[in-house]
């Protein structure tokens, strides 16, 4: 077609077509001068040639760059799958079984992943050791997975070194040793591994000068012996607490810290667990505790006695004379020791013959052989006593260990090689093995950072967190649990078994090794698998293999000496009149090995309620002949070592006595565990060869300044508010199931009536699901690691003990601790005082859900509301932070964000780098400074369950949600479900308790809470005393 | 405009001002060159302000864990603090309209100030709603705004949602009501101004006030409407701060006697510091011939009376709390009296009780002196009232597991001090800037029948009326 339009020119140069116009036709401003290249950097900067583009792109840029420099642009990390991993969703958790053992610590557990990284640690259920109970410890240990201190690599003294240069130069080091016929010593806690003693069996082979040599920083070894010398076998029986109808405990924190809390707790609950909990029974253990501190079990006995740590023998002689002769055995000769109960679980003992079970604390084998005497004259041994299936969890042997150290100190070992043990901070003789390390011709640890014994070591060829890697566990005999990879190595570290096995020039494919381990050992005892491959699967997938299934056999001879330890008992035991001193292990930061765990650090002590330091716990009595309060300095000096602490005055503390946690003083720990409290591991003394836990002369002066101690709790007794806490004794309980409740009235013109059937509410439909929540006061004891297991699950911010001490901690849940209080109910200012030797009771506080929920009615923007479902919601996003709700909730559980806790290097706490906001929960907002936050009764996991229901065109099953506290509650404690499905266990014990245990905390003020409590009931004969004035049930 | 009154009434204006004494005497203020006291005092203020402003940013900046609060007490000195302020600004509006109402003359002298006082407090109060805010930048979400979230609201049930309303229309109306009484003073200022400057922007500011009947007769309705408008205000912004506290469940804070024992409280602490304010105004701008004892007088009346209600209304508080029966109630009251923070709760009884009663004596409720130390005193009181109903209420609630004790830290004081730098900053601009007693109403007030010249004249006209006592009188 032809262009009829008329055409313009816009300068001569089209007009006549140059050929430089036809080049430039396209381009929209002309560049005259091609000649000059102008992309050139070199031209554009050199000046020149700058001409007004080039020079406005060169100062756009050097703008964008120097005000992007300043502004430090967020840096978002998203890393999208290129090859989707094939059974890997996005935002839908995989778990793996694995197996959590640390110093003898064990759990099987079930490791939640996201997108391939852990978050979460759950109980696996398919143990039959644990249970699906867990510890605090398990349930941290995922975020020390994310520690930022760790090692990245291996490192000779300070340089980093590759794999390759640590592997030659250890291997020549260890030749050249094993040719001069040097000693090579293995040093490491206990390891619950076959395998892995298998690995360090082929390393002695190797190198047959080696030896492997087992401690354990909170020793049983004492226990051992004296089942030696009593059984001959030298272990740790199991001890079922659940068929023990009286239980004593003289020192032995066995459902905090003593060996094996889990399966202890588990035992123990079943003998107090009442009514619909119960299942229907309406009868408990009894249970006195006799212990110089008040430990979690020493709270939860019905009779506890404070005895100093010299009068432990004593105590356990005078018990055993006082039993054989109500039941007809010889007695032992020992100083007459008078201490309240003491008669009193004799006579409840020799009743409860056959149904008995006495534990002691101590690792001195003369007392453990008077108490293994005590339970062969009761008939403990094969009914609560199981000698035949010993657990493993405590291997370490005090004398090997100590010889180690003179072996050190005197030059006779040439290398030693440190796995899962730091015995420079934790092992008493630590000072001087540290000055004998740097002798040795080689030193290795395997340890995750420099810490105490790592540093002083020629090289650290680091060992990664368990959750990387493979591994097996043998709890008990017969009982088998796989520890898998739930990620990849974070950093270029290595297995411990595989770099043994690389220096005995073995294949350090430890995969291989474990597996045809197993091949060899587990296969041939399950039975009904096709393969091995079959088998292994299954084991993976289960986590645990039991070939057998813990038969247990009958009693057990007793051959021990009981006159001769009775002698032992008298000669080391006797009255005193100074000072002595009880280290004990907390529960939560235990041993101190995982003391950099910001979670473990900030877990108020069960009984103390102080996070972030240990302490001299002094009774009031000796607190006011020493002249001190509360936080005052106190001088503590033991074997002419000397630690300053802050004072806490503890209720239930023997007189003349202090009490000081170990696990804490770490230097070279890491940014949470360095400087938290002080090393008194030093104040063990090895007695006979046995690490004793107590010193029976020390000395405690006032010094001078104060230390504040961070507690989450400052008031102890609980004013005689029956409203809040509602508690009874087992006699009147079997006479009214009703006995204890508190049923406050109203007085109207019509007479008395309930406060909640006056009300201005309309209250609010629950027509599909009503979650709710019941707490049994009898089945928690306090432990708190439904605490923890809220931290991981619900993001919950650490906050470090300068905030604690400003009460701003941010746990969701708490585990309120009351004592009792011998005052009248009038006297409010004697009410604030403790008894000397208090009851105690374990409440967990947390968000009541409360149908008339007053946090809702005052916030102005409706940040929070109610749902259909009876949970009290809270929108982050909405809320602008007035705090109004968190006033106006009785129950004092909303917490604020005072300042923005993640990303501030004020808070150190691992939320403030990449790598440790791995474990952050992705369902779970991470909250703002500036908002409300509180327990949302885990919505994310009812809204997945919902979800998953829908999906599968079902409805939920009863009890198929359960939020973090309780599914971590190793007792049972915490029961959460719907309470409008009749199948669920909640609704079950509801509607048998209602008109019996069940009460709501502040049942006067009708915020209908969706969380019940059961009644406290006690095990004890006398009438309590704060009861004598007990307030009339009505209000005006 | 003028009126007759009686001879043998005292005088509300004394010194035999006439029409032209009133102007000069007022205008001259806002004419002149500042004084070398408000120099001094307005450099105080700035910088107080400008520390203030500091710590207030440092606090938006870090969080508001700069302040001493914790889990148990989430507010403290902030709506202390605001309360305090909101308190104070009750007298202006008092002043103003019910007094206006009552017919009461002498409020003329004192009204400007007293509203002026009012505002500011206001908006210090008003700071305060903002500094307590988790998230101050999203604060605006406590106003029903149109938004684009569907049905996102804000929560009537809410007191501080309530607050929001009862404050921002408190401050409204306060504000055009003393606006609206500058207007014809206003254009006084402006036909006397000399510069240009001064004579556009008093100008603008008069609003085109010609002075005609029409005018003023429309000033007089609308002084009398906005009066009747104000008038339940008085009542209503205290009773519904005191909502936030009453509607509550925490003991302490649930008290249905809280409204008019607020409202007494902030009438009380407002005239304190109406006193306090009018004896530093009267001394630094002379104007002694028109605040008079007899002003000061009649303000130490309301604050006895006040004060008295108050004290009533605490003793009142621990009877129902020993009557009721409840303990949580019981108890949070003994703690108060006894408790650990026992200190301000004696501090308040001492200030707030026994004070006002002093001014039983006619000697101390005339003196200047004891006045100002009285007035002081009351107004530490008032705050420590706020101070024991907000943080010993929460410090001890229900559960003891989470009793706590709350300290102030730096920035609590810091950021209360910034509310005084804000406050006397405005104030000092207030009383240089424009004419800190209203000319248009006091002229009504001077006595205009021909009452003998009083012995000692003072004026523009001092020599012309001594020597012809007729010199501007009425012609009757």
């Amino acid at each position: 077609m032809e262009n009829t339009s008329k055409r313009y020119w816009k300068g001569v140069e089209e007009l006549r077509n140059d050929a430089t116009f036809v080049k430039n036709a396209n381009s929209e401003f002309a560049n005259p001068d091609l000649s000059e290249s102008s992309s050139d950097l070199d031209g554009l900067l050199g000046g020149s040639n700058t001409q007004r583009r080039d020079f406005l792109k060169v100062m756009g840029f050097g703008m964008a760059a120097v005000s992007l420099a300043a502004c430090e642009t967020p840096v978002h990390k998203a890393i999208p799958y290129i090859n989707k991993p094939e059974f890997t969703f996005p935002s839908i958790s995989d778990y793996y079984a694995s197996t959590f053992s640390e110093g003898g610590d064990y759990a099987a557990i079930l490791v939640e992943t996201r997108e391939g990284r852990p978050i979460k640690i759950e109980g696996n259920p398919s143990s039959s050791v644990s249970k699906g109970g867990t510890t605090p410890r398990s349930q941290a240990s995922v975020l020390s997975l994310y520690d930022i201190d760790k090692l990245k690599g291996p490192k000779r003294g300070e340089a980093d070194i590759d794999w390759a240069t640590a592997d030659r130069e250890i291997i020549s080091q260890l030749n050249s040793v094993a040719a001069k016929g040097g000693a090579i010593r293995i040093v490491t806690s206990t390891i619950l591994s076959p395998t892995t003693k298998a690995v360090v069996a082929d390393f002695i082979a190797k190198f047959p000068t080696a030896s492997h040599i087992t401690y354990d920083a909170n020793s049983v070894f004492g226990l051992m012996q004296a089942n030696q010398a009593s059984f001959g076998k030298a272990v740790i029986p199991s001890y079922d607490f659940g068929k023990a109808q009286t239980i004593v405990g003289i020192g032995a924190d066995f459902l905090g810290t003593w060996v094996a809390p889990i399966e202890y707790m588990g035992g123990y609950v079943k003998g107090r667990q009442v009514g619909a909990i119960g299942g229907g029974k309406k009868t408990m253990s009894r249970h006195y505790q006799f212990e110089t501190g008040l430990s979690l079990t020493g709270a939860n006995a019905d009779y506890r006695t404070a005895i100093k740590p010299s009068q432990e023998g004593l105590v356990v002689a005078a018990l055993y004379n006082k039993v054989a002769a109500k039941v007809g055995g010889a007695a032992i000769s020992t100083s007459s020791i008078d201490v309240p109960n003491l008669d009193k679980a004799a006579t409840d003992l020799a009743s409860s013959r056959g149904k008995a079970l006495v534990v002691s604390g101590s690792n001195d084998p003369n007392i453990q052989i008077v108490v293994n005497a005590l339970n062969n004259l009761l008939g403990s041994y094969g009914v609560t006593i199981d000698l035949n299936s010993p657990v493993n969890y405590r291997q370490g042997n005090d004398q090997q260990m100590n010889a180690f150290i003179d072996e050190a100190k005197a030059g006779r070992v040439g290398a030693a090689l440190f796995f899962a043990s730091n015995p420079v901070y934790d092992h008493p003789r630590g000072a001087e093995l540290a000055e004998a390390l740097p002798k040795l011709q080689l030193s290795v640890s395997f340890a995750d950072r420099a810490d105490e014994t790592a540093s002083l070591a020629k090289y650290i060829t680091p060992a990664p967190h368990f959750l990387e890697c493979w591994g097996d566990a043998e709890p008990k005999p017969g009982f088998y649990s796989l520890t898998q990879p739930a990620i990849t190595h974070i950093f270029k570290t290595r297995q411990f078994q595989s770099s043994l096995l690389t220096w005995v020039g073995k294949s350090n494919d430890y995969q291989a090794y474990l597996k045809n381990y197993w091949r060899t050992t587990q296969y041939p005892k399950a039975s009904g698998f096709s393969s091995f491959d079959a088998f292994w699967v299954k084991c993976l997938n289960d986590g645990v293999f039991e070939p057998t299934t813990g038969a247990t056999s009958g009693g057990a001879s007793f051959t021990g000496n009981v006159a001769q330890a009775a002698a032992g008992i008298a000669q080391r035991y006797k009255p005193t009149t100074g000072m002595e001193v009880c280290l004990y292990e907390k529960v939560g930061v235990g041993t101190g090995a995982m003391a950099n765990n910001p979670w473990l650090q900030e877990l108020p002590d069960p009984v103390t309620k102080a996070c972030w330091d240990n302490y001299a716990a002094l009774s009031q009595k000796t607190a006011k002949e020493l002249n001190v309060v509360q936080n005052d300095l106190v001088t503590v000096t033991v074997n002419g070592k000397s630690v300053e602490l802050p004072v806490i005055i503890q209720p239930g503390q023997a007189d003349n006595t202090v009490s000081i946690a170990i696990g804490y003083g770490r230097e070279k720990g890491g940014k949470s565990a360095n400087g938290v409290g002080e090393n008194v591991y030093p104040f063990v003394s090895l007695v006979g060869g046995y690490a004793t836990y107590a010193a029976f002369s020390a000395k405690v002066e006032k010094a001078s300044g104060s230390h504040e101690i961070a507690q989450t709790q400052t008031h102890d007794t609980v004013m005689g508010r029956k409203a809040v806490l509602q508690e009874t004794r087992l006699a009147e309980y079997v006479k009214n199931p009703k006995a204890g409740r508190y049923e406050p009235h109203v007085q109207t013109s019509k007479g008395p009536v309930d406060p909640n059937d006056i009300t201005l509410w309309n209250g609010y439909g629950k027509p599909v699901h009503s979650w709710g929540m019941v707490i049994d006061l009898n089945s928690c004891l306090g432990c708190g690691t439904c605490i923890v297991a809220c931290n991981a699950e619900n993001n919950i911010q650490v906050v470090g003990r300068k905030e604690v001490i400003r009460r701003r901690e941010m746990h969701w849940l708490r585990i309120d601790r009351y004592y009792s209080s011998d005052a009248d109910v009038e006297d409010y200012s004697a009410m604030e005082v403790a008894s000397a030797n208090p009851e105690v009771t374990f409440q967990p506080m947390l968000c009541q859900h409360c149908s008339n929920a007053p946090c809702e009615t005052v916030c102005p923007v409706l940040a929070t509301t109610h749902s259909t479902e009876g949970l009290n919601q809270m929108t982050y996003n909405r809320c602008i932070g007035t705090r109004y709700c968190a006033n106006n909730c009785p129950y004092k559980v909303r917490r604020f964000n005072w300042f923005k806790y993640f990303d501030n290097d004020n808070f150190d706490y691992h939320f403030n780098n990449d790598l440790g906001k791995m474990v952050i929960n992705p369902d779970v907002t991470v909250r703002s400074r500036g908002v409300i936050e509180k327990c949302s009764f885990c919505v994310q996991r009812i809204q997945e369950s919902k979800l998953t229901a829908k999906k599968e065109r079902r409805t939920l099953a009863p009890d198929e949600v359960q939020t973090a506290c309780s599914q971590a509650c190793s007792t049972g404690a915490i029961i959460f479900g719907d309470m409008n499905n009749p199948e669920s266990t909640i609704s079950k014990v509801l509607m048998a308790e209602q008109n019996e245990r069940a009460f709501h905390v502040l049942e006067e003020i009708n915020v209908r809470p969706q969380i019940s409590y059961l009644t406290k009931i006690r095990n004890k004969d006398e009438e309590p005393k704060n009861n004598k004035n007990a307030q009339q049930e009505s209000h005006a | 405009m003028s009126h007759v009154t009686s001879a043998v009434r005292t005088p509300l204006v004394t010194g035999g001002k006439t029409y032209a004494d009133v102007t000069e005497d007022i205008s001259k203020q806002v004419e002149g060159a500042p004084t070398r006291e408000w120099t001094i005092a307005f450099i105080i203020a700035v910088v107080v302000l400008i520390y203030g402003t500091a710590c207030l940013f440092w606090t938006w900046w870090e969080g508001l864990g700069v302040w001493g609060l914790n889990k148990t007490v989430g507010w403290a000195w902030d709506i202390t603090n605001f309360v305090w302020w909101v308190g104070i600004g009750h007298a202006g509006t008092l002043i103003s309209a019910i007094l206006l109402l009552f017919r009461q003359k002498w409020r003329t002298a004192v009204n400007r100030a007293a509203e002026a006082m009012t505002i500011f407090a206001v908006i210090c109060a008003a700071s305060f709603i903002m500094m307590h805010a988790g998230r101050p930048w999203v604060a605006y979400w406590c106003l029903p705004l149109p938004n684009t979230l569907g049905s996102l609201w804000v929560n009537f049930k809410s007191p501080l949602v309530w607050d929001v309303f009862a404050i921002s229309t408190y401050f409204t109306v306060s504000l055009v009501f003393w606006y609206m009484g500058l207007i014809p003073d206003l254009a006084t200022i402006r036909d006397r101004a000399r510069s240009k400057v001064s004579r556009y922007m008093y100008g603008a500011f008069s609003l085109g006030w010609n002075g005609s009947a029409k005018t003023w007769a429309r000033y007089e309705y609308m002084s009398l409407i906005l009066a009747g408008l104000s008038t339940p205000l008085v009542l209503s912004v205290h009773t519904i701060v005191s909502m936030d506290f009453a509607t509550s469940v925490i003991p302490g804070w649930h008290t249905t006697i809280f409204p008019p024992y607020f409202v007494a409280g902030a009438i009380f602490s407002g005239f304190a510091m109406v006193q306090n304010l009018v004896l530093i105004i009267r001394v630094v701008f002379k104007l002694e011939d028109y605040i008079t004892v007899e002003h000061i007088e009649s303000m130490n009346k309301v604050i006895t009376l006040t004060g008295s209600i108050v004290g009533v209304a605490y003793l009142t508080e621990f009877f129902i709390a020993w009557y009721s029966g409840v303990e949580f109630e019981s108890y949070a009251f003994i703690n108060r009296a006894t408790g650990p923070y026992w200190w301000a709760y004696w501090a308040m009884m001492t200030c707030n009780v026994i004070t006002p009663q002093l001014f039983w004596s006619r000697a101390i409720r005339r003196s200047i002196v004891w006045t100002f130390v009285l007035s002081v005193v009351v107004n530490i009181g008032m705050w420590f009232e706020r101070f024991v109903i907000i943080v010993t209420s929460l410090h001890r609630d229900y559960l003891p597991s989470s009793w706590a004790m709350f300290h102030p830290t730096l920035f609590d004081i810091s950021d209360y001090i910034f509310s005084f730098g804000l406050f006397f900053t405005l104030f000092l601009l207030f009383s240089k800037f424009l004419p800190v007693v209203n000319m248009a109403e006091v002229k009504t007030i001077i006595k205009s029948s021909s009452e003998k010249l009083p012995a000692s004249v003072s004026g523009v006209a001092k020599g012309e009326r001594v020597a012809n006592p007729t010199f501007n009188k009425d012609v009757e």
